[in-house]
């Protein structure tokens, strides 16, 4: 329908992209973050002294009381699904290969979900109130895919 | 008939080249926290937020979604507005017609950039058509050059008279402890500077930095509970006419901002801007524009601000200060510059600029600058309008 | 409070692909068609407010592209970034501010010119969340899940939205995917991302919309059946998806409430004649409709399946076909402002309701799984 000019016109492509390196500061609170996950496999989230949520990833403030958090506080590596999806196609920005599957993840000891990924054998078993764990990286550069995803807790 | 409006509260980040410590969301709260601190509000008492950057500059989509714990949006209606280098004028603008519209009481109003994060060039390249001007006009500079250029040959302006602009505002920049760079120049330095684009040099440009602001408008209604002098918003206009670099015919005149001041001195009833302003905030992005612009806000003929600028006019102790914050050639995080202005001039109205307080101000002006060679521009006022 | 009124409308005839078309030619052909529906010309339009997205544009200051279409030289003028329902309240205010009489809103997007799933994982945390390479079609499937678990809303259910709105948009010169499907049609379709398949995501189009507000004075001079905006609200909820509780929509309970109330709306269910909402997923439909208070929460699913919304039902949601009939990013929202239009003034043609139209909803929003929304309620008087 729209091609009917290009009987006699020659219709141009300009393939490009935006080619901007970043160079993205994570800052004192995510730098923390990122390094107990790197060094020590471990994930912290941070306390609202107002609400006393425990907020992970951890943050320098809490966006629902508007305040400063406080005390560091150690969360499990593992924890409870909230929600998942199961993903079917690849695109250019997914670090692994489907099928493969996204999951909110309530891990022990934090107030807020944890986004990440979850991989199972067979995707189709995965259930809303699973117990899963995280699985480490074999190299870790301070980088939220440290963890390089999370598997069921057997049993 | 609508609202008057005014600045009630401001803060703002101290510029810097990069801030490690903080990301965006973070820098942001910094602002707002300040902001709250001086109009002595709570995040409670903000019924709305309006918030701005160059999105390229950080590559965040929906910033307005991504910044929440640090603006403090948390269950409130956020909304962005984005504009090029006029972003933070054109913040300061939105901000204005959503409170005098009534829809707000006091709004919360955010521009910022963490220009340490990008390459600004490159970033600042796809405002160009692809087809049209991508490929001539690279970044900023190049096209800053041709109006030095133009402007010399036709008025016989020299790079020694650019010069003593930027040795003006890097003076005034060391009263202003939020300021990026606070080392006075020379005029030989400035004229001794790296050679980027003939005849701009390092230091007749603006840094790059990391820095966000922060205002709280008020309603009528509230204004002056909340402050003994609030800065009211007097008038708004702008051009941002033209679209493709290839249109400009003339680089020695910025037309967008000859038909705004024209615009707004004919609204408010100016007759001698000159003599009736008491202090300019000048989004000021390379020295020659510190001469052009003068011309090109009315404030004398074409040809003529050289010999305003040696005259001392517009120094500190001057007839018309310009830029006591120091303006863009001292700092320069690009969302906020704009808002930057806009809440220099509410302190200087309010009587709270410290060191680089003008005394007396009753009739102020702040511009924007940015896209493709638009012209933002916001008057303000010691005076409830009328 | 003053008031201000929709005195023109235009959308173009939205496409996978307009590719003899650029942004501005693109948006110059629904600013004419605004125009003309006003009866006005650029001269009558005191200033502008464009809507556009950087990313999606690929391009920075992308407003640059659209100005000279939307007549923006020589005038005053802003930009926001953020959905079309958004640029309009901008625009509305700057003509309550008492600054303007009129404002002309315009928004576009030109989806087939980017990769969709980088252009939304962008909107994800570049330090703690974007690496994982979320889109927002995994994300949203992250909300079905839990809306559906929550409330054992199944996948029938919110399949009938999509038969619904395909099929509504086979009415709807304007829409490019009118499809008459069936539930099964719907459940057999590919998957993309459990439990969203290929007929439960809205595609992504090539498109843009224009309107013409002005203040009340001036909108009975060039209008003899201005659509009034009676009412509108934003708001924004949490961040992190973690933070949220995806199976509600805290964020538009509130911005309904302040609509609802702006406009004097006590229940929606009797005092909405019809509503066009932001279905970019089937599931939104039911998850919104909770939201805006159309039904109990949890009761999204039997909504539908009672035919209460369909466009002879009592509260007839997306006649127009929705987004899932045509989804150019960022026009979405004003789009829905146009539609609802036509069908205040009873001009939507093959699309229009049987019953009496005198009050209608519009519901557009920004971010990931709805986490801001901007509600409007548009009347006849």
């Amino acid at each position: 329908m729209g091609d009917y000019w290009t009987t006699d016109t020659e219709s141009i492509v300009l393939n490009s992209g935006i080619k901007v390196p970043y160079a993205w500061q994570a800052g004192e609170t995510a730098s923390r973050f990122l390094v107990q996950l790197r060094d020590e496999k471990k994930i912290w989230g941070k306390r609202c002294p107002k609400c006393q949520k425990v907020l992970v990833p951890a943050r320098k403030s809490c966006g629902f009381c508007f305040v400063e958090t406080s005390d560091w506080v150690a969360v499990a590596n593992q924890g409870v699904v909230q929600t998942y999806t199961v993903v079917a196609r690849d695109t250019p920005v997914q670090p692994v290969k489907a099928p493969f599957a996204y999951a909110v993840i309530l891990l022990d000891g934090a107030d807020t979900g944890f986004v990440h990924i979850l991989q199972l054998e067979d995707p189709q078993k995965i259930k809303t109130g699973m117990r899963v764990q995280a699985v480490w990286a074999e190299n870790r550069k301070g980088s939220i895919l440290d963890i390089s995803h999370f598997i069921p807790v057997e049993g | 008939m609508g609202k008057r409006v005014a600045i009630v509260g401001t803060g703002q980040t101290n510029h810097c080249s990069i801030r490690r410590d903080v990301n965006g969301q973070e820098l942001i709260r910094e602002a707002v926290t300040r902001a709250l601190a001086d109009a002595e509000l709570t995040i409670k008492d903000i019924d709305g937020v309006v918030i701005g950057n160059m999105d390229h500059f950080e590559s965040i989509n929906y910033v307005d979604c991504w910044s929440i714990d640090g603006t403090g949006g948390y269950m409130k209606p956020v909304i962005k507005l984005t504009t090029g280098g006029t972003t933070g004028t054109t913040l300061a603008i939105g901000g204005y017609h959503m409170v005098a519209s009534g829809m707000f009481e006091k709004l919360l109003v955010i521009g910022w950039e963490k220009n340490s994060e990008s390459d600004t060039t490159g970033a600042i390249n796809t405002a160009t058509d692809p087809f049209i001007d991508r490929a001539v006009f690279g970044g900023a500079v190049s096209g800053l050059a041709l109006d030095a250029h133009k402007y010399m040959d036709k008025y016989g302006a020299t790079v020694k008279d650019a010069a003593r602009v930027t040795v003006r505002d890097r003076k005034n920049a060391c009263n202003n402890p939020h300021a990026h760079l606070r080392e006075e120049v020379s005029i030989e330095d400035v004229m001794q500077s790296d050679l980027l684009s003939d005849p701009i040099r390092l230091l007749d440009m603006c840094p790059r930095s990391d820095g966000a602001c922060a205002i709280i408008y008020a309603s009528e209604d509230v204004a002056e509970k909340i402050t003994p002098q609030p800065a009211w918003v007097l008038g708004a206009v702008n051009r941002h006419s033209v679209n493709d670099f290839t249109e400009i015919t003339d680089n020695s005149t910025l037309d967008s901002m000859v038909e705004a001041s024209a615009e707004l001195w004919q609204k408010l009833g100016v007759k001698e801007p000159l003599k009736e302003l008491d202090v300019v905030e000048l989004y000021q992005p390379f020295s020659w524009a510190g001469l052009i612009w003068i011309e090109d806000l009315g404030l004398c003929k074409k040809g003529e601000a050289a010999q305003l600028i040696w005259d001392g006019v517009t120094d500190m102790d001057g007839e018309l200060p310009f830029n006591p914050s120091g303006s863009v050639c001292a700092t320069n995080p690009i969302g906020a510059t704009g808002l930057i202005r806009c809440a220099e001039i509410a302190l200087q109205i309010q009587g709270k600029a410290g060191a680089r307080q003008v005394p007396d101000v009753n009739f102020a002006l702040a511009t924007g600058f940015g896209g493709c060679y638009w012209t933002d521009l916001v008057a303000f006022g010691s005076k409830k309008p009328e | 409070m003053d008031k201000a009124a929709i005195v023109g409308v235009g959308q173009t005839k939205h496409a996978a692909r307009r590719k003899e078309v650029s942004y501005g030619e693109m948006v110059y052909e629904a600013v004419i068609a605004a125009l003309e529906d006003a009866g006005i010309g650029m001269d009558d339009i005191d200033n502008v407010i464009t809507t556009s997205n950087d990313f999606w544009d690929g391009r920075t200051i992308s407003c640059m592209a659209t100005s000279d279409a939307s007549g923006v030289p020589g005038k005053n003028t802003s930009c926001v970034e953020g959905d079309g329902t958004f640029g309009a309240f901008y625009g509305m205010t700057r003509v309550l501010s008492g600054s303007y009489d009129t404002t002309l809103v315009t928004a576009y997007s030109k989806g087939s010119e980017g990769v969709s799933p980088i252009i939304s994982n962008a909107a994800f945390d570049p330090i703690l969340s974007r690496e994982l390479g979320l889109d927002m079609v995994s994300a949203c499937a992250l909300q079905a899940r839990s809306y559906m678990d929550r409330y054992g809303i199944t996948e029938e259910e919110i399949a009938q939205v999509s038969v619904k709105n395909h099929g509504n948009a086979l009415h709807n010169p304007n829409a490019h995917m009118g499809l008459d499907l069936t539930v099964e049609d719907v459940m057999q379709s590919r998957q993309v991302a459990s439990p969203l398949k290929l007929y439960d995501i809205s595609p992504i189009s090539d498109g843009a919309c224009a309107i013409v507000i002005a203040n009340e004075k001036r909108a009975k001079q060039i209008s003899n059946q201005p659509v009034w905006l009676n009412g509108v609200s934003f708001c924004a909820d949490a961040y992190s998806l973690g933070d949220r509780d995806l199976f509600e929509c805290q964020a538009l309970e509130k911005a309904a409430r302040g609509a609802y109330k702006m406009a004097g709306i006590q229940d929606p269910t009797k005092e909405i004649d019809i509503a066009e909402i932001y279905d970019a997923f089937s599931y939104q439909e039911l998850l919104w409709s909770e939201g805006l208070g159309f039904c109990e929460k949890g009761a999204g699913g039997k909504l539908v399946t009672s035919g209460a919304t369909a466009k002879d039902g009592s509260l007839p949601i997306n006649p127009s076909g929705g987004l899932m009939g045509a989804h150019p990013v960022i026009a979405a929202g004003l789009i829905r402002m146009v539609e609802a239009v036509y069908q205040l003034r009873g001009e939507a043609g093959e699309t229009q309701v049987n019953k009496q139209v005198n009050t209608a909803l519009v519901q557009g929003l920004n971010g990931v799984c709805g986490q801001s929304h901007c509600v409007w309620i548009l009347g006849r008087d």
